[in-house]
């Protein structure tokens, strides 16, 4: 089997993975907690990084009001789907040989993942934003704004005493290295002498 | 010339390296030691202790948890004695704890702990420590760090030679100090000899979940049975007593029990014995004690009382028991970690002796006896014995072991730890305590694996050592570091209560078993609310029963009406935190209890009887939280007989009482 083929049909099966492993976390730091709280994102639930954080993440979050974190949302069924129909479809291109195809699915699943993290940003936007008018505590920017808490869509940031990261995990790796071998596939197959 | 001139320089060179060099180390190792002790002590902030060391309370009835080497406190488990602060004694799952079959008893002398062995081995699954005054075993969960089983010991009295353990845990022994008549009656006292009997109990440890079983008694001459230790390694399967007062006095023990030269070792084959009662041997003679076991998902003791015993009569299991004749009222009995040495430390004897297992066993296999009491043969002194370190100290009265052939004893009346070679008997180094020191303890020194690398000294007074409290003065404990040749005193500090032995362990055996919180799933109290959902208030006649719940930061619920004057409030709290070192408190104005202090997932209940009528209020005991202060809610209590219905509120919803 030609190299571009092979990188296509196992770039695309990598995404698979996403069932497997986590897809991002979050984790927060504060001297009270010298064992951190974590959250997992995972393509179809959240989930303790140990046993009881979501929990006591709640805990935390209802002093200035901020809604729990939900035991389902919409996008746990759709994520999977998604991800199923683009595997599935990324190896039937793989076998079909076409490097034009490759790079048209490199393009859907990049389309799909920025929609993917747009989503994320939007829910943790009103996460962090949305909060309940009778909370324990409130604060204000130096501006006089409402302080909103939410987390950063990637990267570390300083939310009152906690720090908050938010960082992929390894499902997000096979996802990346998964898409990048598609891409590869895609370079490759243009190269490559047409049989 | 030059040659002269080049070794002047050299001269004059080395001669000043050496006088540096050596002004430099004297001033330096002065330096160096001082510092060293100081530095060998020092445990870092957020940096934890090497071993865990648990240190009985003695006449406070509690068991301490301390770190070694730094000797700080970390908690006091409450084992024979109520304890306010933790409820334990005063609310309703705790109270069974304390039943006996002389009723609810608030506190005992807790004397000796003892930790659980695999294979003569520390194994970090329990600690055990007996209750001295109204004879108890308790069994304390190193997981939880809290007493989960105590059972009575009947026919007992002055439990003292208790509570040590068989080398794979088999059994917890406990032997009477004083001996009693057998059965109870109403006699004379002076008719002691002949009819007070000395009980030596054995109780089976379940090795699953530790579960104790008073498996046989052993009704003795009545000797007062001091101290023990079991056999381990080649000696395993046996136990030794020390015994006084062989005179058998019954008054002025002082004068009348220290007449005979010599007392007894009694050395006795508990598996022969446990055999025969396994055959159906011994007499189950009627009795009364009290059995009451914690149980950790239920958070509730319960208390049954036992009407039944095994005795074994010695005389019906020839071969099983003997006699070791040691010099004078002796009180420490210690085996060191070969099992061949029995070390008895007879306290107004000018010696200590150490018998031998091996010869023990040929001198019984060649009848070299010296006659017999009630019937127990009496081994011969000379053919039993192994050596004896030549005036050693005055008062000896305990001895540990390092594990390197080194034995450690402690002088009460000469205050000192003496350091001793065994089979040599030679004294190596002697160190002052401050002052009269009881026990001490070798983490592991009484196993077959010794860490010898301290020894913790518990002294009786104190008098000038710390700062003056009026006349009570602390106790204290001493540790002295054991790892060269000489010992050196590092660190004195204070302790709760007396303390009249410890139990030492690596803390790498428990620190990973140590639980964070209870899980909330796994809650089955009676009256266990899990949501706040669940929460009710239930009137059952003039009983009124809370179900509550507790959270960051507030109860549910806070607000509740239709009490009255006359009714029996059982508050039921449960924690719903599942996140670690978060309990709540909870305390209500006027009841005639203590507070309570709920784990993560535990509830606990407590029992208020409302006297006068007016509103009030409760509040969260433990500093929980940013928001702790507002942790409080109120109880209207309506004069008896009130149409006011039962309500029970959070944030102003009402809901109304079945």
């Amino acid at each position: 089997m030609k190299k571009s083929k092979l990188l296509m049909i196992i770039g695309s099966l990598l995404l698979l993975g996403l069932f497997v492993f986590p897809l991002w976390n979050i984790t927060l730091e504060a001297p009270q907690y010298p064992t951190p709280l974590g959250m997992d994102i995972y393509i179809n639930k959240f989930a303790d990084t140990h046993e009881f954080d979501i929990k006591n993440i709640n805990l935390m979050n209802h002093y200035v009001g901020m809604q729990y974190i939900p035991e389902t949302i919409p996008e746990f069924k759709i994520f999977p789907i998604a991800i199923l129909v683009m595997s599935a479809l990324g190896v039937i291109i793989g076998f079909l040989g076409n490097h034009k195809l490759f790079l048209v699915w490199f393009v859907v699943m990049a389309l799909l993942g920025v929609a993917g993290m747009y989503d994320f940003y939007l829910w943790e936007y009103d996460y962090g934003h949305n909060l309940d008018p009778k909370a324990i505590m409130t604060f204000k920017n130096p501006d006089g704004s409402v302080m909103g808490f939410q987390p950063p869509l990637f990267g570390s940031k300083d939310i009152l005493n906690f720090k908050a990261h938010s960082y992929p995990r390894l499902g997000a790796y096979f996802l990346f290295v998964g898409m990048f071998m598609t891409l590869t596939a895609f370079f490759i197959g243009k190269k490559e002498p047409k049989s | 010339m030059k040659t002269i001139f080049k070794s002047l320089l050299a001269i004059t060179v080395l001669s000043i390296v050496y006088s540096c060099g050596n002004g430099g180390s004297n001033k330096g190792s002065q330096g160096a030691l001082s510092s060293s002790a100081a530095e060998k002590v020092y445990v870092a902030p957020g940096e934890h202790d090497e071993f865990y060391a648990f240190v009985s309370g003695g006449f406070s009835g509690q068991l301490a948890v301390y770190g070694l080497p730094s000797g700080r406190l970390f908690k006091v488990i409450p084992v024979f004695s109520v304890d306010a602060e933790k409820a334990y004694g005063f609310n309703e799952e705790t109270k069974p704890m304390l039943n006996t079959s002389h009723g609810f008893i608030p506190w005992d002398d807790s004397h000796h702990p003892d930790i659980s062995q695999t294979a003569g081995e520390l194994d970090g699954r329990w600690v055990f420590i007996n209750g001295n005054n109204t004879p108890r075993i308790a069994k304390i969960d190193l997981t939880t760090f809290e007493t989960t089983e105590i059972i009575e010991i009947p026919n007992s009295a002055g439990n003292h030679s208790s509570s040590f353990v068989t080398e794979n845990t088999e059994y917890v022994v406990a032997g009477t100090r004083f001996s009693v008549p057998y059965p109870q009656r109403d006699m004379p006292i002076d008719e002691y000899k002949g009819n007070f009997k000395g009980a030596l109990t054995f109780i089976s440890v379940d090795p699953e979940d530790g579960g104790m079983d008073l498996k046989f008694q052993i009704m003795m001459p009545g000797f007062n049975y001091d101290l023990s230790h079991p056999g381990r390694g080649k000696s395993h399967g046996w136990f030794f007593f020390t015994t006084y007062n062989t005179e058998e006095a019954n008054s002025l023990l002082e004068v009348n029990a220290s007449q005979n030269d010599k007392d007894f070792i009694a050395a006795i084959n508990w598996k022969k014995i446990e055999e025969y009662v396994n055959n159906g041997g011994g007499t189950k003679a009627p009795t009364k004690y009290a059995h009451n076991v914690y149980d950790e998902h239920t958070h509730t003791a319960t208390s049954t009382i036992k009407e039944e015993v095994v005795v074994v009569n010695p005389s019906d299991v020839p071969g099983a028991i003997y006699f070791l004749p040691t010099p004078k009222s002796p009180h420490g009995c210690d085996v060191d970690p070969s099992g061949e040495y029995i070390i008895g430390s007879g306290k107004l004897a000018a010696e200590l002796t150490a018998h031998s297992f091996t010869k023990m066993l040929a001198a019984i296999e060649g009848k070299k006896f010296d006659g017999d009491a009630y019937g127990i043969p009496i081994l011969q002194y000379d053919e039993i014995l192994a050596g004896a370190v030549k005036q050693p100290g005055l008062g000896p009265l305990h001895t540990e072991f390092d594990g390197q052939g080194n034995a450690y004893t402690t002088f009460f009346i000469s205050s000192e730890v003496v350091k001793w070679k065994l089979g040599t008997w030679e004294v190596i180094d002697r160190k002052p305590t401050y002052y009269s020191v009881g026990h001490l303890m070798v983490p592991g020194g009484n196993s077959r694996k010794p860490f010898g690398k301290y020894v913790l000294a518990m002294n009786k007074i104190t008098k000038d050592r710390y700062l003056p409290t009026g006349p009570e003065v602390t106790q204290s404990a001493q540790l002295y570091d054991i790892t060269g040749e000489k010992m050196e005193l590092l660190l004195d500090f204070p302790t709760i209560g007396e303390p009249h032995y410890a139990a030492g362990i690596p803390a790498d055996l428990i620190k990973p078993n140590s639980k964070k919180i209870y899980k909330l799933e796994d809650n089955k109290h009676e009256f266990a609310v899990k949501s706040e959902a669940e929460t009710k208030v239930v009137r059952n006649g003039n009983e009124v029963h809370i179900y509550m719940t507790m959270i960051r930061s507030h109860f549910a619920p806070d607000n509740i009406e239709g009490v009255q004057v006359g009714d029996k409030v059982y508050f039921h709290v449960t924690n719903l935190e599942q996140d670690y070192d978060v309990p709540h408190g909870i305390s209500m104005i006027g009841a005639n209890t203590s507070e309570l202090l709920i784990m993560p997932g535990q509830t606990e209940t407590f029992v208020w009887e409302p006297k006068q009528v007016g509103v009030w209020p409760f509040y969260c005991t433990d500093f929980c939280s940013a928001l702790h202060q507002e942790m409080q809610g109120y109880v209207r209590v309506s004069p008896k007989g009130s149409d006011v219905p039962i309500t029970y509120t959070l944030d102003g919803d009402p809901v109304d009482a079945e």
